[in-house]
């Protein structure tokens, strides 16, 4: 519980963050951002007030664990109906820029 | 005004040769027409090809074809797969984008007849309860146009509303189609987690996100639902579970039903005017043969939390898929691919789409997992333990869909957290994933609607809908119609 109550003192870095989620910011969002975020984290914290030893984490509502099929061959999507969404491409290619020198 | 009746009176008249699909979808258009330049409840109307759908419908059905929506022409939220349609989800990030494929609920819908006649507007990627973070701008409260209509699906329940579509479908993952329907006065249903598959639904939070019908009455919503519920090999999370006749259970009154008041979700911070509405709402029950229990959920006051660290932390790993690569926008000028990702997505989303990125990244990241991340799935074990406890002692439970009526355009989009606590009703039905309805119960004294809700256990669609179907018989809300447009 030490560990919990240094990391909830720290604020969130929301440009390491930003970073991480592969999204640029602006100064201006950086600032607006790192305040609100604070806000809500700091709202968050009501929940250590809580005592969830031995509690199950729940991940999903269904009781339903894996679901199996065969595995057969089955038509995908029309390829020329999803390169039309694509920004970039050539007839059969979705285009990046150079990924590999 | 063929465009004000219901779904089922559609039908019949329909179903009788009264009308063809073609007047309906004509008298649709026309209110659009009228309406929808100040509402803005749709993205997107293509009318020459609803017109072409309705013609297909009324061929169909001279050729004695027969369909439950054969000809009804329906809204659909922009995050729906539609195939041929667009699908922006309200983001500029998905802007161009043509769906290639239906989404189940789409195609059982189609299968049935349906007309899909326009897109409606939402929060970017379904995140947001006023419609205000649309990237296409705002839509307005048909009964007062000062006012979000609530969100994310603000669209459908503001096109309903308005008479601008017969009946739509909404998508709910903390409250998104029954809070909507509650700011608007109509009819929003939020089923059982896996009830309808999620195959074509945009993905927010895949855990905690249904499909629900958003109507002008009970029986229309048990009809939507009665044709998209059931298993899917497209989604290993759907139920394959037998689907009941949801419309035999409208058929029973409330006597022999016990329902529960949930005692921490009255206990002030309410608008006076939602409590007074709800408690006249819960005596009608109690009129119609209920009996009233007390029953408690006390982890809700922990909802909001663990709905707020839970959904984003989903929504971050969803939404990594907007990339500028496959689909939708690409930022121009990009060096390499990191570069083109941070680019096209800080230029494609709008803030509150960055904000529950960053805050579910965050929550997922290394040394804040175990203290926000597994703490809120513990938790929304509790809360859904609280539930199961109360449905020991009731049929289904009663309560405000929220704590205040529409509020004002711009009131609340400085503070996030603010707009955030007026999900406290609706986010623990998602995360406890049982089902969810809200009714309309009257108004305030400035003519807002209030909106009633029922929830139920998992797989309870049957007792809610009987009582808001019964509820509704009795009081009638649901036949006022807005005039602040016309």
């Amino acid at each position: 519980m030490a560990d919990d109550k240094t990391q909830s003192a720290k604020k969130m870095d929301v440009r390491y963050v930003a970073n991480l989620a592969r999204l640029s910011l602006t100064d201006d969002e950086a600032v607006q951002f790192q305040g609100q975020l604070d806000h809500i984290v700091e709202y968050f914290n009501q929940l250590r007030a809580l005592d969830v030893e031995g509690v199950e984490p729940m991940a999903h509502a269904t009781p339903v664990q894996n679901v199996f099929r065969e595995d057969e061959v089955r038509p995908g999507l029309d390829r020329d109906l999803v390169l039309k969404n694509a920004p970039e491409h050539s007839p059969e290619l979705i285009m990046v820029p150079t990924i590999v020198e | 005004m063929l465009n004000t009746l219901s779904l089922q009176e559609i039908s019949a008249l329909l179903e009788s040769r009264e009308c063809r699909s073609r007047d309906v979808v004509q008298a649709v258009l026309e209110s659009i027409g009228k309406k929808d330049g100040r509402l803005h409840g749709y993205l997107t109307v293509n009318a020459e090809d609803a017109l072409v759908q309705a013609k297909v419908a009324d061929e169909a059905r001279a050729a004695g074809h027969k369909g439950q929506l054969l000809g009804v022409p329906i809204a659909i939220k922009d995050v729906l797969n539609v195939k041929g349609q667009p699908c922006t989800c309200g983001s500029k990030i998905l802007t161009g984008y043509t769906s290639p494929y239906d989404a189940t609920a789409i195609a059982r819908l189609r299968a049935e007849g349906a007309v899909f006649l326009g897109r409606t507007n939402m929060d970017e990627f379904a995140m947001g309860s006023s419609t205000e973070n649309s990237a296409y701008g705002i839509t307005r409260n048909p009964w007062n146009p000062d006012c979000v209509p609530g969100g994310s699906s603000g669209g459908s329940a503001a096109v309903v509303a308005a008479d601008e579509a017969i009946a739509a479908l909404g998508s709910d993952t903390g409250g998104s189609v029954r809070q909507p329907a509650s700011f608007c006065g109509c009819v929003g249903l939020k089923p059982t987690y896996g009830r309808i598959s999620r195959y074509g639904l945009t993905a927010y939070a895949s855990s905690l996100d249904q499909i629900g019908p958003m109507t002008k009455t009970v029986a229309d919503a048990a009809l939507l639902l009665q044709v998209m519920a059931g298993g899917d090999p497209a989604d290993s999370s759907s139920l394959d579970m037998p689907v009941p006749d949801y419309r035999a259970s409208l058929r029973k009154d409330l006597k022999g039903m016990t329902l529960g008041l949930p005692r921490e979700y009255f206990v002030g911070g309410l608008h006076v005017d939602v409590e007074r509405r709800v408690q006249e709402a819960i005596e009608v029950c109690r009129g119609l043969g209920a009996r009233i229990v007390e029953v408690s959920l006390p982890r809700s006051r922990e909802a909001i939390a663990t709905y707020y660290i839970i959904a984003p932390a989903e929504a971050s790993a969803n939404l990594s898929r907007f990339d500028g690569v496959r689909y939708g926008f690409r930022a121009a000028g990009a060096e390499d691919p990191i570069d083109l990702y941070k680019k096209t997505r800080a230029q494609g989303f709008g803030p509150e789409v960055k904000r529950r990125i960053i805050l579910g990244t965050y929550v997922l990241s290394s040394g804040y997992y175990d203290a926000f991340y597994l703490s809120a799935q513990k938790v929304r074990t509790l809360i859904r333990r609280d539930f199961e406890e109360a449905f020991k002692t009731c049929d289904a439970i009663l309560s405000p869909v929220a704590p205040t009526p529409a509020y004002r355009i711009g009131e609340n989009t400085a503070d996030p957290l603010q707009m955030y606590l007026g999900d406290i009703f609706t986010v623990p039905v998602n995360l406890a994933g049982i089902c969810g309805l809200s009714v309309p119960c009257g108004f305030t004294a400035d003519k807002l609607p209030v909106g009633l809700q029922v929830v139920g256990p998992a797989l309870g669609e049957e007792a809610i809908l009987r009582v808001g179907h019964a509820y509704e018989q009795a009081t009638q809300w649901h036949r006022q119609r807005p005039g602040s447009l016309s």
